[in-house]
């Protein structure tokens, strides 16, 4: 990957908004992917640089939301959703289940760096609960039986 | 009904074309006569909203969309983009005559990455199909933050910075996004918009019941055997969604409370099941529609531990500007847990409430507020529970509740660090 690149990238997400400041959070977005699912501080001076800001701003603005992560996680995610809705119908059995299939607590990555698992607020599926993110992609309903099919897609 | 073809056989795009030949204040007088309210959760009639936007400042006028669905429970805008994206956007394109606005921002909750592909696919075909008529459409995607679906909060993220929200006044329809004038609608509120112009405001204030016209899609989730979205007029019970439409309650257990509108609302107990879906209905029952979103709790379910996962939320997702709220909730969070845990006198019990005090009416922005009034009201409806928890010592559901076990550190979902990975 090229910096150029990157920054032509950058460049064309803002041209769309009267401020370009306004394209950081798809900077940020397209940063992250870049480096492999998290944010290392070479990553705020690229942005920074892209869109005419401080690394020091973008980091803060970073650190504001739930989806940027400032240290490394695994090459797949899974996110379980444990608030109210998920939570009445069984989302701490779908964490346990996750936890004991993957060998690890909520919070942490698997040996290897393969799987982090977290918990998330409210997904938005909540009809349909407990919903489970893997890779940003939803499952839903997902149910403690369901766990050992997902997590062996995750491991081939 | 993802596909504009299919979307134009039955009419769709249609009234677009009605409303570009209406003078704008046309378009606007018929909102206001549908008296069509925010379907976002403060419920501020629409037409009203896009009558106070100011004129002749010099500055080009913002159609905002709140696509940042967050609350927990609500999950209608989420299958409204899903699956009737081009309805958004001719309720986009309509509204964006109607206030004469050439650029349209539609902010969407990051999470929600299938809906923003159904919409920008859906865009992309409307583009082709000559259909936007020189407004820009522009999907933004927000990044992880419940805050930012409070509308001054949206825009400070729009605009680049952290998503914390501005002291109005000014309100937005003065000084809103880029400091020109801004409309600020959600998905639903905006979707409604093609209906009322094509049948006429008078059509639809004719639906549902006096102040409160009309339909609404209601998320349905909890302990209920049929969860999901239901649009339905307003004006109809809870009962009726809940039993005659959502199938009543699963496995032979009892209804023991609802939340009628997202978990920021005051909790209703099973005896205020006749409660209609409407602003006033819920007012005088002293709850809140809020965002349409009822979660339906059974007899399972130790209200202290609700506090406490709802607490827990609200802490995490105060933005940290305004002390009441950052400071208020985290106090509630930890004398929830010791009265949960059994190392709580009768003292902290009047403690939780004298927090809940300092926060509502004393904030910002509505955030702490959807904090303290849930609580505050679990406490006034199920009080015997929470003295209970002092009485004994601890949980009288003895590891029973359905949400046992629930209280995750907050630390284990914040975001930074997520995680360590092994060298």
């Amino acid at each position: 990957m090229s910096a150029r690149s990157f920054a032509d990238e950058v460049h064309d997400i803002a041209s769309q908004y009267p401020d370009a400041r306004s394209a950081i959070l798809p900077a940020l977005r397209l940063a992250q992917e870049r480096h492999g699912g998290w944010l290392p501080p070479e990553a705020f001076v690229e942005v920074g640089d892209a869109l005419g800001l401080t690394p020091a701003y973008c980091q803060a603005v970073a650190s504001f939301y739930d989806m940027f992560h400032l240290a490394p996680v695994g090459r797949h995610l899974v996110e379980v959703c444990t608030n109210v809705s998920c939570a009445l119908v069984g989302a701490q059995q779908v964490l346990e289940a996750f936890a004991r299939e993957l060998g690890v607590e909520p919070g942490q990555t698997t040996e290897g760096g393969e799987v982090t698992l977290r918990t998330v607020e409210c997904a938005g599926g909540c009809g349909w609960g407990t919903v489970v993110a893997v890779d940003h992609r939803y499952r839903e309903p997902v149910r403690p039986d369901d766990v050992p099919a997902i997590v062996s897609e995750l491991r081939p | 009904m993802t596909d504009i073809d299919a979307y134009r056989e039955i009419g769709g795009y249609a009234t677009l074309a009605k409303a570009r030949a209406m003078e704008p204040p046309a378009v606007i007088e018929e909102l206001l006569a549908a008296n069509v309210r925010g379907r976002g959760g403060a419920g501020f009639p629409m037409g009203r909203k896009a009558s106070f936007l100011a004129k002749g400042t010099g500055r080009p006028t913002y159609l905002v969309v709140n696509a940042d669905e967050s609350e927990p429970g609500t999950f209608k805008d989420r299958e409204i983009m899903f699956r009737v994206p081009h309805r958004l956007i001719e309720g986009c394109l309509i509204t964006a005559h109607a206030i004469e606005s050439p650029h349209v921002f539609v902010y969407l909750r990051g999470e929600y990455l299938a809906e923003f592909e159904v919409v920008r696919a859906a865009l992309d075909q409307a583009r082709e199909a000559d259909l936007l008529g020189g407004v820009t459409i522009v999907l933004h995607r927000g990044a992880g933050a419940y805050i930012c679906g409070e509308e001054t909060a949206l825009l400070e993220s729009l605009e680049g910075n952290r998503g914390q929200p501005r002291s109005k006044p000014p309100f937005p329809a003065v000084s809103g996004l880029y400091a020109s004038p801004s409309l600020i609608n959600n998905v639903e509120t905006i979707s409604t918009v093609p209906a009322i112009v094509e049948r006429g405001g008078a059509w639809y204030a004719a639906i549902g019941v006096e102040n409160s016209s009309g339909t609404r899609v209601f998320s349905l989730s909890g302990n209920v055997a049929n969860g999901g979205n239901y649009e339905l007029p307003l004006g109809t019970s809870l009962r009726e969604l809940i039993y005659d439409i959502g199938g009543g309650i699963p496995g032979g257990r009892e209804l023991k409370a609802v939340i009628p509108g997202g978990s920021s609302v005051p909790v209703l107990s099973a005896d205020q099941v006749d409660t209609a879906l409407d602003f006033d209905a819920m007012a005088e029952a002293g709850s809140m529609l809020g965002s349409g979103a009822v979660i339906v709790i059974d007899d399972r379910c130790c209200m202290v531990q609700l506090g406490l996962r709802v607490a827990q939320f609200y802490m995490h997702e105060s933005c940290g500007k305004c002390t009441p709220c950052r400071e208020g909730t985290r106090w509630m969070v930890q004398i929830l847990r010791t009265i949960e845990e059994g190392r709580a006198g009768q003292g902290e019990l009047d403690l939780l409430l004298d927090v809940c005090d300092r926060i509502l009416g004393k904030c910002l922005c509505p955030l702490g507020d959807a904090a303290a009034m849930p609580v505050a009201s679990y406490i006034d409806r199920f009080r015997d529970e929470f003295q209970a928890h002092l009485d004994a010592g601890g949980c009288p559901y003895g590891g029973a509740s359905s949400l046992e076990g629930l209280f995750a550190p907050v630390d284990q979902h914040t975001h930074s660090p997520v995680a360590e990975v092994p060298a």
